[in-house]
């Protein structure tokens, strides 16, 4: 099992901080991890992307040409990134504000409300976590829901520990996104 | 965090690594991308633990002559930077190396020339393993691929630094130091006691004790052919280095048809290109130079040979491919593929090269 995945949106959007939750779900599993982060000034804004790549075995590259799964949280994303679905693959992407949707049909396509889903759970900041649920629930290797826990314990400094049940809820309305 | 498995970008994993080394002193100043380093240092406040010196000098210059005045008295002292920051520690680092005195040095590469871009480059190889600063001089030379390498090297580096007492240099890139992966630190070790730091450092000037000889750290010689037996006992301890710490990795090149050569997180995109490769019937096999300098010379030829062509990849104009031209004695088809500025070659960009220039 090798599962290739980039994560691509606005600086802000919590994009690297997502990443690192799925990198820590899958060192909890017990998997070989990588992450690599765009870095610069896109927290500032502009656009940011994640490679996170999740393994049995070593892992080799951290840069790749084609990914199993792509979340594209923006238009600008969703045009790089969409032609870099491998055929079979999956792509997730935002609705909100897309003009020009996917039309390739040799893959996996999930639009998603998840700005509608995040305004429901009534915490703006948990916007990152239902896309990693949806994320999750649409990969086909499934990291059980305590090693994500365990994840969020590892990723999260101690002060933010107590906000890790709302996190978790945030994951499961993502999960339900994905039908 | 004994024995634990963390997951950890490259210049975190380079700070605790120097505190479990039992570093006694890191001197250094912020530059993307390897500003987590001192961030980590400063967040693990290791003078409350081993007593290891964190400080963020006034500038690169200070903090390398920080890190010359620390050797000199025989502790294990570090300092890192990125391509700009290191040209300012040149001058520094020939002093350190004509005075024969252990230290390690970071270097996380970014794009330049001048200031440049905060993206990956390997272009300072020629900086690195031909000189640099002033004079005839080395510095051994790692290349990181790896989270792991990053820790490993730092005990590695500080090894061999004090074995040959000649500093040492991490080469890595803004992939290596952004990077986040799974590592397994080392234990912590005690920093090494004034009584240690006697015995193995005997030239060290700490503090006269009783009737030995006074001790004096320069470069300065004003008679020249006093200056030549120095420079003679340097190269001499080159020479040494060369026969015994060449180091690489190889992937596949028994089997292999082409032979890429490629060095820290480079060598990884090209791990994936060979995967690629073999998809397609393609036979590559990769050698990945560990030690810069010393260059392994012996392993390149070695594996180079009744290979069709060499494909060299990095992150730069064509540096390295000089040294791989000498191993080989360009006996068959050398070619480059670099990208430069920051930009990054994907596996698939890696594989048309390869099919483009030797095929």
């Amino acid at each position: 099992m090798t599962q290739e995945i980039i994560i691509a949106g606005f600086g802000g959007q919590g994009v690297l901080s997502m990443g690192k939750l799925l990198a820590y779900s899958g060192l909890m599993d017990n998997k070989e991890v990588t992450w690599f982060p765009s870095y610069g000034p896109e927290q500032r804004g502009g656009t940011a992307n994640v490679t996170v790549v999740i393994s049995d075995k070593k892992i080799s590259s951290p840069i790749l040409d084609a990914y199993d799964i792509v979340v594209a949280l923006n238009q600008q994303s969703l045009d790089k990134f969409t032609p870099k679905v491998k055929p079979g693959g999956i792509l997730i992407y935002d609705k909100n504000g897309v003009n020009n949707k996917p039309t390739r049909s040799d893959i996996r396509i999930f639009p998603l409300d998840a700005i509608e889903a995040t305004m429901q759970l009534g915490n703006s900041k948990a916007y990152n976590m239902v896309v990693l649920g949806a994320l999750l629930q649409a990969m086909s290797y499934k990291i059980p829901i305590e090693n994500v826990s365990k994840g969020l314990e590892k990723s999260l400094p101690e002060r933010y520990h107590h906000l890790i049940p709302l996190n978790l809820e945030a994951i499961k309305k993502g999960e339900e996104l994905i039908l | 965090m004994d024995g634990e498995v963390s997951l950890l970008k490259g210049n975190e994993a380079v700070a605790i690594a120097a505190v479990r080394y039992g570093c006694d002193a890191y001197f250094g100043y912020p530059i993307t991308p390897q500003s987590e380093v001192i961030e980590t240092l400063s967040a693990l406040q290791p003078w409350e633990t081993t007593g290891m010196v964190v400080l963020q000098a006034e500038s690169e210059v200070a903090a390398i002559n920080m890190v010359y005045g620390g050797a000199a008295t025989g502790k294990a002292v570090m300092t890192s930077s990125s391509s700009p920051g290191i040209s300012l520690k040149q001058e520094g680092i020939s002093y350190i190396a004509a005075c024969m005195l252990p230290a390690l040095i970071l270097n996380v590469m970014r794009g330049g020339p001048g200031l440049g871009t905060i993206q990956p480059s390997q272009a300072d190889y020629f900086q690195a393993t031909k000189g640099g600063g002033h004079g005839d001089y080395h510095l051994i030379v790692l290349a990181p691929s790896s989270v792991q390498e990053m820790v490993d090297f730092v005990t590695l580096g500080f090894d061999l630094s004090f074995k040959y007492r000649t500093p040492a240099m991490i080469l890595a890139d803004g992939i290596v130091g952004q990077m986040m992966e799974k590592v397994v630190l080392p234990p912590q070790k005690p920093r090494r006691t004034d009584e240690e730091v006697r015995k193995e450092c005997p030239w060290a000037a700490n503090g006269r004790e009783g009737l030995r000889k006074r001790n004096i750290v320069t470069s300065l010689e004003m008679d020249p052919a006093r200056m030549e037996v120095n420079n003679h006992k340097l190269q001499e301890i080159y020479r040494e280095i060369e026969a015994n710490e060449q180091r690489s990795e190889e992937i596949g090149t028994e089997d292999a048809d082409y032979l890429i050569v490629a060095f820290g997180s480079v060598a990884r995109i090209c791990e994936k290109a060979r995967e690629i490769g073999l998809q397609q019937g393609k036979k590559i096999g990769i050698i990945r130079p560990i030690t810069l300098w010393p260059f392994p010379k012996k392993a390149v030829e070695n594996a180079a040979k009744g290979k069709k062509g060499v494909l060299v990849v990095e992150l730069n104009a064509g540096q390295m491919i000089e040294d791989v031209r000498l191993a080989v004695h360009d006996n068959l088809p050398v070619e480059h593929f670099g990208r430069l500025g920051g930009i990054i070659p994907s596996p698939g960009e890696i594989l048309d090269a390869l099919n483009e220039k030797l095929s």
